[in-house]
């Protein structure tokens, strides 16, 4: 809502400083967004006389004009305008002026060779009027002695923008806004003086508000004015405009524009003569179409509020009125429509056909029932003064009534609430200046919502009225206790923390990336889940959600290393989806790591980053998270997008539970179909929602410490075994034979080729054996040596290399 | 007596020479092998006659230890000489590089989320949280924003289904519903996450982070919403005070609701917080609407509390120096090195909340 101190003392009788206006207003909650001087600059359009025209050399439609500014003042400007002529009075700008309307800023320019000093304005540029064709025609008996003197005249005040909130429909009016003021002590408001229309004419076209279901229409007010002559407004009026920054079109648009921006009233100006027969406010009907105002041919669905006549759709109830029925410079006759739309309709409407007026601003936040005739003789009368006329009586057709709002309010809630306390006496001042009716009973204030506060149904809004009036700075600080019942994070919280610090420590750094992702990269990633489309996405590129969060890892992946760099780890933590519904949702950690390990150390050999670094950030992630590494189990089946022979998935236990993580390397062919210039791409998935909450507390979780100092022996094992015979099942074997004796099993060796038969492998193990109860005799240790050959060879079909 | 004293003066002088290990190797010998000089006199203490025999024992110990002593000093004194000349030839460059290691980093709205919630922690709120997708319920409807309220425009919705019943949750707040519905008062939590909007130009993400703050008790006013607030952002920016304003606005969801703005200041093209006579907007915050309350079948004749919603973004940005809010969400390995956070720097109560 755009307003000027100006306009509010139209309201209001005030004499203090605007800052303390800008400041009470932000106070009340009537937030000032901007503030703008747009007068500033101004000062530099001078008025002009052209003293002589030449045709441009170099082009047939400019002219080369000498303008006279006074003082033997004779600048040279380069115009296109047809109507430049010698002895024109015109609107001057030099260089360093800033052009109005497209907010440019002029310079010294070259037009064709030709050095032109400053420009010849139209009207439009001005913002003063449509009028583009040529610059602006000064009246030289007007103007005749002020060459060079500036053309504005005073300084307009200062153009205030407020941010009204939504339940605020009173202060989308000046009026309502100097109300506010008024109550909080911010000077005093001015009684209204309009006159009423006191008429013997009757308003001859009939209007008829249709009963039926859903009529967005409650009241259709209408006055009509004959014989009027459409003309320019006055400067006043134009004046008043172009402060909020407006532009004027002719006097009758003018006015109701007035009108509705000084009382809050949406009016709408009908040329009478352009109706056929009667105005018949109705709901529309399928495939009903009509022109508006603002030129587009609209097509309407059932249940649209429309004005009509017999002809059909003259426009959309409080949105937008239509072309057949505008008034012109030519209009005689008008009809004044004031009405009563209901918010809900207008919104339903406005949102399906996309239309935002002023007019529907207003009516679906919800103007005054109660304003209708205010608004009627408001303008009639202006119309009557400034384009002559006859006015009618007021006509008002209605389906329903405005009903009054009692709300019954008891003084000492508002220190429940608030905290502090203000007397009834100061309640009952604020509230009658704020337009309540009040009825003091025993207990509790019996009050009457004033017609133009819809938002006001119940005891708290009369609280919030009441403090916000008072002032907010009266609000007592209560500090907090220190006190807490209640663990701040629990178990899977503090798990998401902890996963989320521990892989940073690992070197990779966190990304934070949109919940949704281009689908041409989550196909890649979304295996059998089902696509989660945005409905209306911001761009196409962001039209689902997404099933995997490397859709986005390896998208930004790939755009660090095209912006050079070579190696680099990135993870994040976050959400990735499984269906449209709430919930359905998990939390994955998800890590992606690319390039080489010690590229170009002097020190140590560079390699590229494999399979078994991204194992160890896993592992080591989840064994710092409290997981027993001794009770894992991977396989490796993992999911398409990692390679199929290098990526495996981890179970914290064996047989129990889903997929703690996936970890490999990504796809080669997911990696060319992207693109991503990395010499090796390795990632991983920690399903937080498949990670089991350990039951104890760390407290609880230390198990007896009990150690061994008997003698311990180290035995080396190689076994050739099947090729298709896992490590980790020969460990598992190893371990399983005696848990008493056998501690660390370390896997030293691997190898396949020469002297291994085909489709056989060479695995060298080192065994530690060590007894917490005594020295073990070369008898015991011959013993478990045999029983571990034994037993790896009974089981996985290995044999002993000798 | 003067036969040991001889022995012992010309060894001393023959150890005075500049000797290889051999050499003194051999000197030993002399003096202490099987038929060391040293060694023999002490087989001829028995034939000393009594009298004697005790000062001849002390004088030989005593010459003794003084070869031995002085033997071993020249040894320790040669090999020391070899180890150093061996350690000579030892040394390397020290200020060749050291083995590389990596470093990664925690993102700044990780952080500000811990810093948020240590700071709360310590005023008694627990962490609560809610799925991104929501439904038009709980996002709008039960927090006093039924349909076609014209507030749901300040609030450009993205939607999965075409009837506009599921969206992605454009607030925190319907975390507050599903806490209420979930459990019974008194509530005192905080909710950060993830929110969205389909807004997206310089200063707006299609998706930010908030945190929401929900108290209510038999007795929690506005003056009790002011004090947490107050404290809130003093610990959060480290600051003794804070130049606050609380401004009336309107949210459906609260009433009485204000928009809380911070004094700031530009000092050599640096934001300064808490002083300064500008003013920057926050957060949204209020008493929890009676609407609300009824629609969590929370009694508001009996209870009754704040509620807030602060830009997570937003409070990063201001207290770490951060000006592009889109660079959050860039990943640009540059940008998340240079605003990133050591994973070892824990916000907490009793080392501070930033180093």
């Amino acid at each position: 809502m755009k307003i000027t101190y100006d306009w509010l003392k139209d309201h209001l009788k005030i004499s203090a400083k605007e800052d303390k206006l800008l400041e009470k207003l932000t106070d009340i909650g009537l937030e000032v967004e901007s503030i703008e001087n747009l007068s500033e600059g101004l000062d530099l359009f001078r008025v002009a006389k052209i003293i002589k025209t030449e045709k441009h050399p170099n082009a047939d439609r400019l002219k080369v004009c000498d303008v006279d500014l006074g003082n033997n003042e004779i600048k040279k400007v380069v115009c296109g305008a047809a109507n430049a002529r010698e002895g024109l009075l015109t609107v001057y700008a030099p260089p360093g002026a800033i052009i109005p309307k497209n907010k440019t800023k002029l310079v010294v320019a070259k037009i064709r060779d030709v050095t032109s000093y400053g420009m010849l304005c139209s009207e439009s540029e001005l913002n003063l009027s449509d009028e583009s064709d040529g610059i602006t025609e000064l009246s030289s008996l007007k103007y005749a002695k002020n060459i060079g003197k500036s053309y504005f005249s005073k300084p307009s005040s200062n153009l205030i923008d407020l941010s009204i909130t939504p339940n605020r429909p009173d202060c989308l009016g000046v009026r309502g806004i100097a109300r506010d003021l008024s109550a909080a002590g911010f000077g005093n408001l001015k009684p209204e003086k309009d006159k009423k229309i006191k008429s013997n004419r009757k308003q001859t076209l009939k209007v008829k508000i249709t009963k039926e279901k859903n009529q967005g229409c409650f009241s259709f007010g209408s006055c009509l004015i004959t014989n009027v002559k459409n003309t320019e407004s006055p400067q006043w009026l134009k004046d008043k405009l172009i402060s909020i920054g407006q532009k004027p079109i002719s006097a009758i648009v003018d006015i109701t524009n007035y009108v509705m921006i000084d009382i809050n009233r949406p009016l709408h100006a009908y040329d009478a003569d352009k109706i056929d027969k009667g105005i018949i406010v109705r709901n529309s009907k399928s495939g009903e179409e009509f022109t508006a105002l603002d030129n587009k041919n609209y097509k309407l669905d059932d249940e649209m509020c429309v004005i009509s006549d017999n002809k059909g759709v003259l426009g959309l109830g409080g949105i937008i009125g239509g072309t057949r029925s505008g008034t012109e410079l030519d209009t005689i006759n008008v009809l004044l429509e004031s009405a009563y739309f209901d918010p809900r309709s207008i919104r339903k409407t406005a949102k399906k056909l996309n239309i935002d007026t002023d007019a529907k601003f207003r009516f679906e936040r919800g103007i005054d029932q109660l304003s209708i005739e205010d608004g009627l003789n408001k303008a009639a009368f202006l119309i009557k003064e400034i384009c002559g006329g006859e006015i009618s009586k007021i006509d008002i057709q209605k389906i329903e009534s405005y009903k009054n709002k009692i709300i019954k309010f008891e003084p000492k809630t508002f220190e429940k609430i608030t905290g502090f306390k203000i007397s009834n006496k100061e309640m009952i001042i604020i509230l009658e200046k704020l337009g309540f009716k009040i009825k003091k009973e025993k207990k509790f204030f019996k009050l009457l919502v004033p017609s133009w506060r819809p938002d006001i149904v119940q005891e708290i809004d009369i609280v919030e009225e009441l403090v916000r009036i008072s002032g907010y700075e009266k609000i007592k600080i209560e500090n907090p206790i220190k006190e807490r019942s209640k663990n701040t994070l629990n178990q899977t919280q503090k798990l998401f923390h902890f996963l989320q610090r521990a892989v940073a420590s690992k070197g990779y750094l966190e990304a934070i990336t949109w919940s949704f992702t281009d689908s041409k990269y989550n196909d890649h990633f979304k295996e059998t889940n089902k696509e989660i489309k945005i409905v209306n996405p911001i761009s196409s590129e962001l039209g689902v959600l997404r099933n995997s969060i490397f859709s986005n890892l390896v998208m930004y992946m790939s755009k660090n290393l095209d912006r050079g760099i070579k190696d680099l780890s990135i993870f994040e933590i976050g959400p990735i989806f499984y269906g449209s519904k709430p919930g359905e949702q998990n939390t994955v950690v998800c890590g992606l790591s690319a390039g080489k390990k010690s590229r170009l150390s002097w020190i140590e050999q560079e390699r590229n980053i494999d399979v078994f670094d991204i194992k160890r950030d896993v592992i080591q992630t989840l064994v710092e998270a409290g997981y027993n590494a001794e009770k894992f189990y991977i396989d490796d089946e993992s999911p398409n997008y990692y390679h199929p022979g290098k990526s495996g998935r981890i179970f914290l236990n064996k047989g129990k539970d889903n997929a703690a993580a996936y970890f490999g390397e990504i796809h080669p062919n997911i990696i060319k179909t992207l693109d991503i210039k990395s010499e090796s791409l390795v990632g991983f998935e920690i399903f937080l929602d498949n990670l089991k909450l350990p039951k104890k507390s760390l407290k609880d979780q230390k198990t007896k410490y009990s150690v061994s100092d008997f003698q311990k022996s180290e035995r080396d094992f190689a076994f050739i075994v099947d090729k298709k015979i896992s490590v980790q099942d020969i460990v598992s074997v190893i371990s399983n034979i005696d848990k008493n004796l056998i501690s660390n099993i370390k896997v030293f060796d691997v190898y396949e080729g020469d002297n291994i038969p085909e489709n056989q492998k060479s695995v060298a193990v080192s065994v530690t054996i060590q007894s917490l109860e005594k020295t073990l005799t070369d008898n015991d240790l011959e013993k478990t040596n045999n029983l571990i050959i034994e037993t790896v060879e009974n089981k996985t079909g290995a044999k002993i290399r000798s | 007596m003067s036969e040991i004293k001889n022995i012992r003066d010309q060894f001393i002088s023959k150890l005075e020479n500049d000797l290889s290990i051999d050499q003194i190797n051999e000197i030993k010998t002399d003096l202490f092998g099987k038929n060391g000089l040293i060694s023999s006199k002490f087989k001829t203490i028995g034939s000393i006659p009594e009298t004697d025999r005790k000062k001849f024992a002390s004088d030989l110990n005593q010459v003794k230890d003084e070869l031995q002593n002085l033997i071993t000093s020249k040894i320790n004194e040669i090999e020391g000489k070899k180890i150093n000349e061996k350690l000579e030839k030892e040394k390397v460059d020290i200020t060749l590089p050291e083995r590389p290691f990596v470093r990664g980093k925690v993102h700044p709205v990780s952080q500000t989320i811990d810093e948020i919630s240590s700071i709360f922690s310590e005023i008694g709120f627990s962490v609560e949280e809610g799925p991104d997708v929501e439904n038009e319920y709980n996002n709008f409807t039960a927090l006093n924003t039924p349909d076609n309220h014209p507030a749901r425009d300040m609030h450009d919705t993205f939607y999965l289904d075409e009837n506009k019943e599921v969206l992605l949750r454009t607030h925190t707040s319907p975390v507050q519903i599903r806490t209420m519905l979930k459990d019974k008062p008194p509530f005192k939590i905080i909710a950060p996450g993830r929110t969205y909007r389909s807004d997206s130009d310089q200063t707006h993400a299609p998706m930010f982070h908030q945190v929401e703050g929900l108290h209510i008790d038999t007795n929690i006013n506005m003056g009790h919403l002011k004090g947490c607030l107050n404290y809130f952002i003093k610990e959060f920016f480290e600051v003794e005070k804070i130049k606050m304003r609380f401004r009336p606005s309107h949210f459906p969801f609260t009433e009485p609701s204000a928009e809380v703005d911070i004094g700031y200041e530009i000092k050599d093209g640096k934001i300064i917080i808490g002083e300064g006579d500008k003013w920057l907007e926050i957060l949204g915050c209020g008493m929890v609407h009676p609407n609300v309350l009824k629609n969590v079948k929370v009694d508001p004749s009996k209870y009754q509390g704040y509620a807030f919603g602060i830009g997570i973004d937003r409070l990063a940005m201001l207290k770490y120096g951060i000006n592009d809010l889109r660079a959050f969400f860039d990943c640009d390995y540059r940008w998340l090195n240079h605003f990133g956070f050591d994973p070892l720097d824990v916000p907490s109560n009793y080392r501070g909340l930033s180093r």
